[in-house]
């Protein structure tokens, strides 16, 4: 790199990170307070976090910080170590953020960066919104001045009405202004994003609340008066912000309940960082994958070192890193400077912070609270499948009515009980579950990677799919076949359409095939997917898979039909020698050219009987020729052998075209046919097409090329070879 | 290398609904290898069982080759067991059990018990079948292991034997050969160059190993050497399975204990879930 680009690239990154301080400052603030820490325990984890994920971290333009996931905990943590005793309880809950920096770096050298895999994606989405609930529900009640009220989250909820008749009965004009500004604060949360104007959007709107707070302090000291808004409910920092560094206390160390707020806060931290990290992966401009192992150490050393200091815990946050990626961050530094810029700002305005009101900091924390819990996510999770919504409400519902771990793992226990129930079979996990899983290969023929999956895949056993897909290099061609897998669930397509998108990302493709005989009864295409029972087989209830879609617009394309099931094609391999006696149980996917005489479709069909049955899944092209042509298959690896038990059926010598004759083998019953159908052109169409099988019958071809299911993309490339042959031989 | 011909074949028949099937497939096998067949029951000799029998022999179409048929009461494995030792069996047939209402095969545990003590090779089949259905294509190991020379040379023998036009010989190398860790875009592309070397290495090592196989064996059938990095013993069976190949030639373990009865490996990811015909060579 030449010095003007590290210039660039430079000033590019501390641009970004300076718009990242002015959104962190606030959160920082906010989320400390809303934990039950003092203010400035967010910025001190912002600063470390920054500094040491920066300079250690495995992940190139994520941001770190206080994250929300971790509120409801670290508040817990504070109220229940403490016993009512906040500032004790703050120094025991530092203790436990020290521990768990412990534990994640120990997560790191372990490698356990796939932690979140382990975890059904609905269960987690059901614990962030129980989260979000929580938060709502308690910076609501701050929002409007009150900072007494505690408990439940139900009995907040149903605390709200009089929480504001009480505001309109007993509240002072103090209180009146801070819930006013709270009010307003949040407005401007909701309405950002709607109000399309350059000038308003060159503040990110958590700074727009911070600079309201400000406006209005100015004006009352502007008219005189001074601030009516009561001290308790303003910003309280130390005199002193680079001294008196609290000690952490230990003390509690044999105490359960301790161990148990450690192991919740790793587990959230780690979570919460994954999540976010895989998120960002997507983001990145540069299309580099995080090291997930090394960004864990970084992330544990850095909440060592904010709890000795005093902050809070150190994770990778969402929101904050993709505000830096899309200022044009391009590496870590970025992170550095957001660090730098908000300890700068918290030092040289300090007096101006301690006139915030905590209202309105409440404010951008309900609207974070929200966004956790929105409407959108509970209609998404129902999109997806009754049964993904049920696992939802069941971990949310528990995880507010007991703790983030207990509502996790009911979660995680909801999502096999239903997997269960779906394929009414507990053997088909039971008996497979440590068994090995997953083959992959470089396909010799195509040099495509070859991953193939059997028995079941689910958050279970998702790692064993992910450890494989991790080892493909991204810019190559992988196919993930299903087709011997009988259960496939939500955690892992989700997964797998992110790994979709990586590899698309990186020029190479990641296609999956096998799904589409599965049923589900949701149109997503992430509803799980289950074979089955075999028996009830439906032709196509529900969603289209996303193979599907993509051969209705390769249809579209051509301005061909595309048909899902198309029943009246299963006699049609009749005709043929080689598929005489293989029984056809399903054409689907049919695709159909012009005037019908070209026809592409997916086909399931078996051989042999009862305790000899073999099912087979396919792609075959059709192809129906206008003229009559020999009867002859063709083929590299004779894998048509079926044909030479017919009586008179030999393999053809071209003593002309010694070469094809030698790497080719052609079969039919009328050598002198063959040999005339075979001129010059045809010898050199068909060697360049030597991969395929072809039969054909006399009045057309079938054309096939793997014993599985074509991706989209062969699928294409065989249809064109379709519409060359029978442009080659009707002329 | 003299190669190994099969001269005594021993088929175990039960009178079970695949019997016919069973018998078929030794007689056919008997004929195909130009072997003496002896066909073992556990059981009293019986007129009616006896008379079963050639009934069923009756249906086999052409001349059915020369067999023995041997009766003895006593513990199925047993007297298997001494019938291979005392004929001097080089083949065992044994037919295989399908997991009721689903594509999937194992072994009983008196069949297990057998595999693992034969003194000759053993023939599983999950498929047996009255007509012939032709074996087209096999897959046999390929892994750095003393015996597997023996495997590769069997596998030609038999497939050539039964008509099939390819083999595949498929090299199971274990993940943890690359020392690597895939974390990153870096690393990622120093363990796909490491992968490329060992599969560099491991062809070659095949390919001596085939030099030692005369030229008439090998000119009959098309031959495919497949790399695969996974678990080993449990990606030759799904490999087979996702090939479609009708036979799988495996080495037999060199001993067996209860370990590794409680952690399966090689063989028997094999043995619980029969992706296939399976030929376990001595």
């Amino acid at each position: 790199m030449n010095k003007r680009a590290i210039f660039s690239g430079m000033r590019s990154n501390i641009f970004a990170g300076f718009v990242v301080s002015l959104i962190a400052m606030p959160l920082a603030l906010g989320l400390a307070i809303a934990s039950g820490f003092p203010p400035i325990a967010g910025i001190i984890a912002s600063v470390v976090g920054g500094v040491v994920v920066a300079i250690l971290g495995g992940s190139h333009v994520t941001i770190t910080g206080p994250g929300n996931g971790l509120v409801v905990v670290l508040l817990g943590a504070v109220t229940v170590l403490g016993e009512g005793d906040m500032q004790a309880g703050y120094l025991y809950a530092l203790a436990a953020v020290i521990l768990s920096g412990v534990l994640l770096l120990l997560f790191g050298f372990l490698r356990f960066g796939s932690l979140s895999d382990f975890f059904p994606a609905t269960a987690i989405q059901g614990m962030l919104s129980a989260i979000g609930i929580t938060i709502l529900l308690k910076q609501l009640y701050v929002m409007f001045g009150d900072l007494e009220t505690k408990g439940s989250a139900l009995e907040l909820f149903l605390g709200v009405p009089a929480l504001i008749t009480s505001l309109f009965t007993e509240g002072t004009t103090g209180q009146w202004y801070a819930a006013g500004i709270g009010v307003v604060s949040l407005l401007i949360m909701v309405f950002y994003s709607k109000i399309r104007s350059r000038f308003f959007h060159l503040v990110p709107a958590p700074m727009w609340v911070v600079l309201l707070a400000l406006g209005f302090d100015a004006y009352f000291s502007f008219v005189g008066g001074g601030n009516p808004i009561s001290k308790a409910l303003l910003i309280s920092l130390p005199e002193n912000l680079l001294g008196g560094v609290p000690t952490p206390n230990f003390s509690k160390w044999t105490q359960p309940a301790f161990w148990g707020v450690v192991v919740s806060i790793t587990l959230i931290s780690s979570i919460e960082s994954l999540l976010s990290i895989k998120a960002v992966d997507k983001l990145d401009p540069q299309k580099r994958r995080s090291n997930t192992n090394k960004d864990m150490k970084a992330l544990g050393l850095a909440t060592i070192v904010s709890g000795f200091l005093g902050g809070m815990n150190v994770v990778t946050v969402i929101a904050r890193s993709s505000v830096n990626v899309n200022n044009q961050a391009n590496n870590r530094s970025a992170n550095f400077f957001h660090a730098a810029f908000l300890f700068i700002m918290v030092l040289v305005f300090q007096d101006q912070l301690r006139r915030i009101p905590l209202t309105s900091l409440a404010a951008i924390l309900v609207y974070t609270g929200y966004k956790l819990a929105a409407p959108a996510v509970f209609v998404r999770m129902y999109q997806i499948g009754k049964e993904q919504l049920l696992v939802f409400l069941t971990t949310l519902i528990s995880t507010l009515l007991t703790d983030l771990i207990t509502g996790i793992l009911i979660g995680l226990f909801a999502t096999f009980i239903v997997h269960v129930l779906l394929n009414k079979a507990f053997w088909l996990f039971s008996r497979n579950l440590l068994k090995p899983n997953v083959l992959m290969y470089k396909e010799n023929e195509t040099q495509n990677y070859y991953v193939g999956i059997i028995h079941f895949c689910t958050f279970l056993n998702f790692y064993k799919l992910k450890t494989k897909l991790d080892k493909i290099p991204q810019n190559e061609r992988a196919v993930v076949d299903f087709s011997l897998c009988s259960f496939v669930d939500h955690t892992v397509q989700e997964s797998l359409q992110n790994y979709e998108e990586l590899f698309e990302r990186k020029g190479g493709a990641l296609e999956i095939i096998g799904l589409d005989i599965h049923e589900t009864d949701s149109s997503h295409p992430f509803a799980v997917r289950t074979l089955r029972p075999l028996k009830k087989l439906r032709v196509f209830g529900g969603g289209r898979t996303k193979r599907q879609l993509q051969l209705e617009a390769l249809a579209h394309e051509k301005g061909w039909i595309y048909k899902e099931a198309a029943a009246t094609q299963k006699r049609m391999l009749r005709d043929h020698p080689v598929y005489q006696t293989t029984s056809v149980e399903r054409v689907y996917n049919l695709i159909e050219g012009p005037n019908k005489r070209l026809s592409l479709f997916d086909i399931n069909y078996s051989e042999g009987a009862f305790i000899a049955k073999e099912n087979i899944q396919t792609t075959l092209l059709r192809v129906q020729l206008e003229g009559e042509i020999p009867v002859f298959s063709f083929d590299r690896e004779l894998l048509l052998e079926k044909l030479s038990h017919l009586a008179g059926i030999h393999d053809i010598d071209f003593p002309d075209y010694p070469e094809f004759s030698r790497d080719f083998y052609v079969q039919g019953n009328n050598p002198k046919k063959i040999r005339a159908f075979f001129d010059a052109k045809m010898v050199s169409f068909f060697s360049a097409y030597g991969f395929y099988h072809i039969m054909s019958n006399g009045r057309e071809l079938i054309v096939r090329q793997f014993l599985r299911p074509a991706t989209p993309a062969e699928a294409a490339a065989m249809i064109e070879f379709g519409l060359a042959l029978k442009e080659k031989i009707d002329g | 290398m003299q190669q190994k011909q099969y001269n005594t074949i021993v088929v175990g028949v039960a009178f079970s609904p695949n019997i016919q099937a069973n018998v078929f497939e030794a007689l056919r096998m008997s004929e195909m290898f130009n072997a003496s067949l002896v066909m073992v029951h556990v059981g009293e000799k019986t007129s009616e069982k006896e008379a079963a029998l050639t009934k069923i022999i009756a249906g086999f179409e052409g001349n059915p080759p020369p067999f023995r048929v041997f009766w003895r009461a006593g513990s199925p494995v047993e007297v298997l067991l001494n019938a291979c030792t005392s004929e001097r069996a080089d083949l065992l047939i044994l037919g295989a059990i399908k997991r009721e209402g689903l594509l999937k095969y194992y072994l009983g545990s008196v069949a297990r018990k057998i595999t693992r003590n034969a003194p000759c090779d053993v023939l599983l089949l999950i498929k047996p079948s009255v007509n012939r259905v032709a074996c087209a294509s096999g897959v046999v190991n390929g892994l750095a292991h003393p015996k597997t020379e023996e495997a590769i040379d069997r596998a030609f023998y038999v497939l050539s034997n039964l008509g099939a036009q390819k083999l595949t010989i498929v090299e199971e190398i274990p993940e943890d050969s690359v020392a690597i860790k895939v974390d990153d875009d870096r690393s990622l592309r120093k363990s796909t160059i490491a992968k490329e070397r060992i599969k560099l290495r491991e062809n070659s090592r095949v390919q001596r190993l085939l030099n030692d196989i005369p030229e008439q064996v090998k000119e009959n059938l098309e031959l495919i050497v497949q790399p695969i990095f996974g678990r080993r013993g449990y990606s030759i069976g799904h490999y087979a399975r996702v090939s479609r190949a009708d036979l799988l030639v495996m080495n037999a373990p060199s001993k067996l204990t209860l370990w590794d009865r409680l952690f399966p490996h090689d063989l028997e990811y094999i043995l619980s879930d029969l992706p296939t015909d399976v030929l376990i060579v001595r």
